[in-house]
């Protein structure tokens, strides 16, 4: 049973607490939208997403189908049921007014970006820059090369793609959908994506 | 009645707590650091204001002005230095990793890399590196991994965790466990493979350092614990060294736009505070 339905606008935050046993589904309408994520346990916002124990936990870079996102204390807080994008990121980090202008120059500082839109989500919850940390990004394709090169390139998303995680404790999850318009994280085009929060079976 | 102890009065028990201090082994804090040992080459005495060996399961922090050179340094080979960095007079800039390795387009630190604030700006800059071994992937442990691996992993125990040091290092400046993001790991190094495998190069190499340059006023808060990759069985963990002095050169003309603009952004809220 689909418990919450919506489209989210390109460019947009959204924030919710997704409870344990419910399915939070990110479908990537337009293709090629890279959608960032972050997660708090609903209880403690303290106890949060942490990407380094998440990659250390499956010692793999790339989130996968049975990937489980763990804690800053190693606990699963939701796991990928299904997938059919083959990976998503979390190394990359959220975009930055301040980091677009290194990454592209001093003319990008007033650009919108998923920090910006990561604060503002997070505010009602009374949660700031102190509680934002490295994130999931959803959709995004980030390969680092032998040499240790890394960067973000052109997606393997498409049109219609989808990923399904479940909560395994109350998390509040706050996502931006990128309004990166600076590498092709979004194809160059920031889309809307389609939010879905199914009820436990 | 203790009579027969020496602590049984306040006058014995403070002679005795005096006492401890006689001939006492050297493993604290250099005391005046200007006495600090083995320093490297050209640098004065006089300018060390930091010298403190960090032993395994173990914790320290400081405050460092601009310029303020810090060297890390694993003398017997096995350290695994977990390090976070804030900016002093605004606690909530601090490293952050995700964007260390996305601006620069390398997931490995070196020499000439820069450590990233969340705001665009530079917080130190490598500037020596006899390692090349490091990691901004894996970040620490944890309690719950500690003590599924060790037995115990308690921050008291046997095995304390990465991420509970860091967050007592981080307290004696007045920040909380909110404040704890990924730290970077220095002399263990983590690479990615084809497929994306996490691959640990967790070999004991003696005899290392990696010397970072303050850009800003900070605070750097070390832990030194095995990474959380680290697949022996044993605790192992080699004492590290902290060592700072003042007025280390400018920094090199940066090597790639993007550090330019690092440098120019730090530039900026220094004009701000001039």
């Amino acid at each position: 049973m689909i418990v919450h339905d919506e489209v989210l606008a390109a460019r947009a935050p959204w924030a919710r607490v997704v409870r344990a046993g419910e399915t939070l589904r990110v479908v990537d309408l337009g293709g090629n939208q890279a959608v960032d994520c972050l997660l708090y346990d609903a209880a403690d916002p303290v106890h949060r997403y942490s990407a380094a124990d998440t990659i250390v936990g499956q010692r793999n870079i790339f989130l996968v189908e049975g990937t489980q996102l763990l804690s800053n204390e190693g606990v699963p807080m939701m796991t990928i049921t299904a997938t059919t994008c083959a990976y998503h990121d979390t190394i990359g980090g959220a975009c930055s007014r301040e980091s677009n202008t290194l990454r592209y120059g001093h003319h990008t500082a007033h650009q919108h970006a998923c920090v910006d839109n990561f604060l503002h989500a997070a505010a009602p919850f009374g949660l700031g820059k102190r509680d934002l940390v490295s994130n999931i990004n959803w959709f995004m394709n980030v390969p680092v090369g032998d040499d240790g090169m890394l960067g973000i390139v052109d997606g393997i998303s498409a049109p219609g793609l989808s990923l399904d995680v479940r909560a395994e404790i109350d998390v509040l999850v706050l996502i931006s959908n990128c309004p990166q318009i600076n590498n092709p994280c979004n194809g160059f085009d920031p889309t809307p994506v389609q939010l879905q929060v199914i009820a436990a079976p | 009645m203790n009579e027969e102890t020496r602590t049984a009065t306040l006058a014995g028990a403070r002679d005795d707590a005096r006492s401890r201090a006689d001939g006492a082994p050297t493993t604290g804090p250099t005391v005046p650091p200007t006495a600090a040992p083995d320093l490297p080459v050209g640098v004065a005495p006089g300018s060390v204001v930091w010298d403190e060996p960090v032993p395994g399961g173990g914790y320290a922090s400081c405050q460092l002005p601009r310029n303020a050179v810090l060297q890390v340094s694993d003398p017997d080979g096995d350290a695994c230095v977990q390090l976070l960095v804030y900016r002093a007079d605004q606690t909530a800039e601090r490293l952050n990793v995700a964007d260390t390795v996305k601006v620069q387009w390398q997931a490995y630190l070196g020499e000439g890399v820069l450590l990233l604030s969340d705001m665009g700006r530079v917080l130190m800059t490598i500037v020596d590196d006899t390692s090349a071994r490091h990691d901004c992937l894996g970040g620490c442990s944890n309690r719950r991994r500690n003590d599924e691996r060790y037995g115990d992993g308690s921050m008291w125990g046997p095995a304390p965790n990465g991420r509970d040091l860091l967050a007592l290092g981080a307290a004696k400046h007045g920040l909380g466990r909110v404040d704890l993001g990924p730290p970077v790991n220095l002399f263990k190094s983590v690479r990615v493979g084809g497929d994306g495998a996490l691959h640990l190069d967790g070999s004991r190499r003696p005899g290392t350092h990696v010397a970072l340059r303050a850009e800003l006023d900070v605070i750097v808060v070390v832990a030194n614990t095995p990474h959380p990759l680290d697949d022996r069985d044993s605790y192992t963990v080699s004492p590290a060294r902290c060592t700072a002095w003042l007025g280390g050169p400018a920094a090199d003309s940066p090597s790639t736009p993007e550090r330019q603009r690092a440098y120019e952004n730090t530039a900026l809220v220094l004009g701000a505070h001039s």
